[in-house]
């Protein structure tokens, strides 16, 4: 991936310098907070990373693409709204799958078409997307904000799932970071994930179909957004809509970055992820526990999220030869 | 003429195709799209809106219009600059915050106020602007966090002040004038956007600090090799944002007395999105505040339009997806293909029957008939010149020419083996002529007419004429001045030989066919440019006749020569001397005999003359084919031909093998020799005339022998 030594060992350092702070996070919080070390909490810290990691592993690869999808929590929010409104409207519970799965589809082909084909950049088309679902599933296809899970319905049983008194999402979310690392490592598209992501131009002489697969990035970013969709219903019997213009995106981003994955694209994978995962879920919780306004919590975040765009600045400074004009 | 060719010639000659392609080239076509959509806008909501036009309901929007405007500025300078500022919303927020607090709770002036307002817009600002221009962090990212930063500081601090400004009971009038009074007619906001619009506008078209963002945005790389500060320049543009959406901030604190949670939100996706409706390009360089305006009014009017037509939640955040999407797609595709599409149109052939000519072919016997005399000619300056259009020599039998590179060369006499670059104009000379004063007159293609002076001091006469009304393309200026000659009064004569293609692309002009030349005159005494005729067929050559009461002037694509009259009964009036010759004229110079000489720079074609009867097939084939399997004028052979007073052929010479002199631009008698130069050649050759008179020099018949 990296062409010489030194910047593998420090991006190498990255990840282990966020992996450390996280271990450090956690002995401290296991001393100094009480209640945090015990396995009902742990279960949580991990349940409440399972969403936004699954969510993460869709933008890891997209970013790594040298894409980013801001779409994401607008189809994942979005998607499954509209999926329990058609079927608490009666809807057969087959067709309103199918509904919602081409809708997702749509979507995604739309945001990998307009990157891919019509040359826009990703930041933009994901941005009017996200829009875009937003107001079209509020406006026209349901009622109101929060969307319940219909009583008895597979969803809402999903979510009482347990193995081994643990929740079924960290179990999802545990076989697509298995999956995500065998596509990133051992698939030939997957390869090509990092190949265009590291030099598009290059990647695109030598005859790997970029255009394509770009496309199939983010369909794979919008699929994942609807099962991490379909888990944060199951848990909460509901979707709220109003989840879109919260923080959440950028915490996906966040995931993403303070893990190591740089912007610049073709560097990092399925364990930078992890390691973000981690050292989030770990602050979200303490912060939690400390009771730290959820207000507060979010300047604490945007303050880190500054903090890692910055070290990644410096980490993986912007390549001025395979830059392009308008990447912004 | 048969139906199908004259309904062609109706066809390519009466339709201006040619219009599309000019309008094209236009920078202002830019604005038509934002335009128009402006106007559909309004006329949509216009019409289903009612009382959309009243002027109760306009000073509402128009207040709210006047905030927006004023952030939608500061995004189209970032943009400009080749960033994005998703802040701004995060900053008019805090801002507000900034200016409730300090005139509520802390109960300062309003001034005082806006004074806070400022400095929270410039700091954050600052930030941005360090981050993004001095750390070179991506712009998007940096400001989606630092608005996410604001935001989040912004939530909290009215939460926490929230019933404190409920409480106050501080007032002031200048506070609800600048809330909630008018002005003349217009809001204090409107004000306010429409000054600072203003100041924008000149400062990004007519100040340094304006270029530099500007220069920027076009490409950071050039400019910073430039000696541009281009990381100040960027920093400067973010801190320029930043102070926008905080007057925008004040002025919304002012209108609604407090902030609110909902102050700003969505802000910066609607300001995005009305800067790229606009037409202000992604990634820099191209835009205006105009262009920003009519973005802004555009958004503004349709958000607000459809929350009165009573569309529920969503909408808004919908049209606006749509309309970023859309704008963006336009935008992107129309920057990338604009010059395909250019390509493609500009060139617009006219139909042309050329008439009958006489055969030029050796042993035709018709005067045209052209012998292998030019290749005897001796060569000079072999391999070391690039395009020596015309030639000319000077009273101490000194040789001059143009080249390619822009550079008048002079070979030493008196056996040219020695050269040295006279003078450097740039462009590319191409027609010379001696004045009186031995002043060396240019025609330079694509830039004008020049004078070099004996002591090599360059000066230019003229670059442009006066402007047709009714023209888009710029015909004021001069785009291929070909040749020139000087009349016995000092007024040079010269032509320009089209309006549509710069003088490198004189072989589209060749296969368009369309009559664009002129013949100008310039008059050293009040240093004017006049224009005489117009809607000539590619005028070349210009060559005064012996007695300096007429000139002559060749007209190429016609294979014409044409006798303008300067004095005398016809004054004013050209006459077709010569029509139908078999080769394309180019320059024209006096013989000794009282004859004239005129090069042939290449030789018409049954096909290529079949061709100008098919204008169709002609713009197909510069749509579909490249550019080096186009059917061109055969440029490959020319010839001299020697013409007398009355347009009648006395002679005609070439070179059949092609070798020495193939195309002939131009030939100076000097001494009983014949200099040729040719636009394609790598030498000038030295041809001696059987018979002629061996003291004659051009500069010794026109201006009398030497003082």
């Amino acid at each position: 991936m990296n062409a010489t030594g030194w910047l593998n060992w420090r991006s190498l350092n990255q990840e282990g310098i966020v992996f450390a702070i996280a271990v450090v996070l956690f002995i401290a919080a296991a001393i100094g907070l009480p209640g945090f070390i015990n396995s009902n909490n742990l279960v949580a810290i991990v349940r409440s990373v399972s969403v936004l990691g699954i969510l993460a592993l869709g933008m890891a690869v997209v970013i790594i693409g040298r894409g980013i999808d801001l779409s994401a929590v607008a189809i994942m929010a979005m998607s499954v709204a509209w999926y329990l409104q058609l079927l608490n409207s009666g809807t057969s519970d087959g067709l309103a799958f199918a509904y919602v799965l081409a809708g997702v589809l749509a979507i995604g082909l739309l945001n990998g078409i307009l990157v891919a084909y019509a040359e826009v950049p990703a930041i933009f088309v994901t941005l009017a997307t996200a829009s875009f679902v937003f107001g079209y599933v509020r406006s026209q296809l349901i009622t109101q904000d929060a969307v319940p899970v219909p009583p008895g319905h597979w969803v809402e049983l999903l979510g009482g799932l347990r193995f081994l008194d643990i929740p079924v999402e960290v179990f999802v979310f545990a076989g697509l970071a298995f999956a995500f690392f065998l596509f990133l490592r051992y698939t030939k598209w997957g390869r090509y994930v990092y190949f265009a992501g590291d030099n598009p131009v290059a990647a695109r002489n030598i005859g790997i179909p970029v255009r394509p697969m770009l496309v199939l990035r983010y369909v794979l970013s919008a699929l994942v957004s609807l099962v991490a969709g379909l888990l944060t219903a199951a848990s909460l019997h509901s979707i709220n809509t109003r989840i879109v213009n919260s923080t959440l995106l950028y915490d996906i981003v966040l995931v993403a970055v303070i893990g190591g994955i740089g912007l610049s694209g073709g560097r990092g994978g399925v364990r930078n992820v992890l390691v973000g995962a981690a050292l989030i879920g770990i602050l979200l919780n303490a912060m939690t526990i400390i009771d730290i306004p959820l207000l507060y919590q979010n300047l604490i975040k945007a303050a880190i999220l500054l903090a890692a765009i910055i070290v990644d600045g410096f980490i993986n400074p912007r390549d001025e030869q395979t830059a392009q004009q308008g990447d912004i | 003429m048969s139906f199908r060719e004259r309904l062609q010639s109706w066809r390519y000659n009466l339709v201006p195709d040619h219009l599309v392609g000019e309008i094209l080239s236009k920078r202002w076509t830019d604005n038509a799209i934002p335009f128009l959509a402006l106007v559909a806008t309004l006329g949509v909501f216009g019409s289903i809106i009612p009382g959309f036009f009243k002027p109760m309901s306009l000073q509402e929007s128009t207040r709210q219009l006047g905030e927006f405007s004023l952030v939608v500025t500061g995004m189209t300078v970032v943009m400009l600059g080749g960033g994005i500022d998703l802040s701004v919303g995060s900053i008019f927020a805090l801002s507000c915050f900034s200016a409730v607090f300090v005139f509520f709770i802390l109960e300062q002036s309003v001034w005082l106020a806006l004074a806070a307002s400022i400095a929270t817009g410039l700091l954050f600002g600052a930030i941005n602007g360090y981050l993004i221009g001095y750390f070179r962090l991506r712009a998007f990212l940096t400001t989606l966090v630092t608005f996410i930063f604001g935001r989040a500081l912004f939530d909290i601090l009215v939460t926490t002040y929230a019933a404190d400004v409920q409480l106050s009971d501080a007032t002031s009038d200048v506070l609800d004038f600048i809330g909630d009074d008018t002005f003349w007619g217009l809001s204090v906001a409107v004000w306010a956007a429409i000054i600072l619009a203003i100041i924008t506008h000149v400062a990004l078209t007519r100040s340094r600090p304006g270029w530099h963002v500007q220069a920027v945005g076009g490409s950071r790389r050039s400019a910073h090799n430039a000696g541009i500060r281009v990381r100040r320049t960027v920093f400067m543009t973010y801190v320029f944002s930043g102070f926008c959406a905080s007057l925008g901030g004040f002025l919304i604190a002012c209108r609604l007395s407090g902030a609110g949670p909902g102050t700003g939100l969505n802000l910066e996706v609607m300001a995005l999105t009305a800067a790229v409706v606009g037409g202000v390009s992604l990634g820099g360089g191209r835009g205006s505040v105009i262009k920003g305006l009519m973005g802004a009014i555009i958004v503004l009017t349709m958000t607000n339009g459809l929350i009165r037509l009573g569309y529920g939640t969503g909408t808004n955040q919908m049209v606006l997806g749509i309309m970023l999407a859309v704008a963006v797609t336009i935008d992107i595709r129309w920057l990338k293909n604009r010059h395909k599409v250019l390509d493609e149109v500009y060139v617009a052939p006219v139909y042309l029957k050329m008439g009958a000519t006489q055969s030029a072919a050796p042993g035709s016997g018709t005067p045209y008939e052209l012998d292998n005399r030019l290749s005897e000619a001796d060569h000079i300056g072999l391999g070391e010149l690039e395009g020596p259009e015309d030639v000319i020599l000077d009273r101490d039998d000194h040789l001059y020419c143009g080249t390619r590179h822009g550079e008048i060369v002079r070979f030493f006499a008196p056996d040219y083996k020695r050269s040295e670059v006279f003078a450097h104009i740039g462009g590319f000379p191409l027609g010379l002529a001696f004045d009186k004063t031995g002043d060396l007159i240019s025609c330079v293609g694509a830039m004008g007419l020049y004078s070099v002076s004996p002591q090599r001091e360059v000066k230019r006469l003229s670059a442009e004429t006066s402007r047709s009304w009714t023209s888009i393309v710029d015909d004021a200026r001069l785009r291929d001045p070909n040749d020139c000659d000087i009349a016995p009064d000092g007024r040079i004569y010269f032509t320009d030989s089209t309006k549509r293609y710069d003088a490198h692309d004189w072989a589209l002009d060749s296969i368009e066919n369309r009559a664009t030349g002129r013949l100008l005159v310039y008059d050293p005494r009040d240093g004017s440019t006049r224009t005489l005729l117009d809607g000539y067929r590619y005028t070349n050559g210009v060559c005064m006749a012996h007695d300096g009461k007429s000139l002559f002037f060749a007209e190429s694509w016609a294979c014409r020569v044409h006798r303008y009259w300067l004095e005398g009964p016809k004054a004013g009036v050209a006459e077709c001397v010569i029509r139908d010759m078999p080769g394309y004229p180019d320059n024209i110079n006096r013989a000794s005999d009282g004859n004239y000489w005129m090069a042939w720079l290449g030789m018409r074609t049954p096909s290529f003359d079949l061709s100008l009867r098919h204008p169709d097939m002609r713009k197909r084939m510069t749509r579909r084919l490249p550019q080096d399997e186009w059917l061109f004028p055969n440029i490959n052979t020319g010839g001299v031909v020697k013409f007398n007073e009355k347009g009648g052929i006395v002679e005609a010479m070439g070179d059949l093998s092609g070798a020495a002199h193939p195309m002939v631009t131009s030939m100076r008698e000097h001494k009983g020799f014949l200099f040729v130069g040719g636009i394609l050649n790598n030498r000038i050759g030295r041809y001696r005339i059987a018979g002629a008179d061996p003291n004659w020099t051009s500069p010794a018949s026109n201006w009398g022998a030497k003082a």
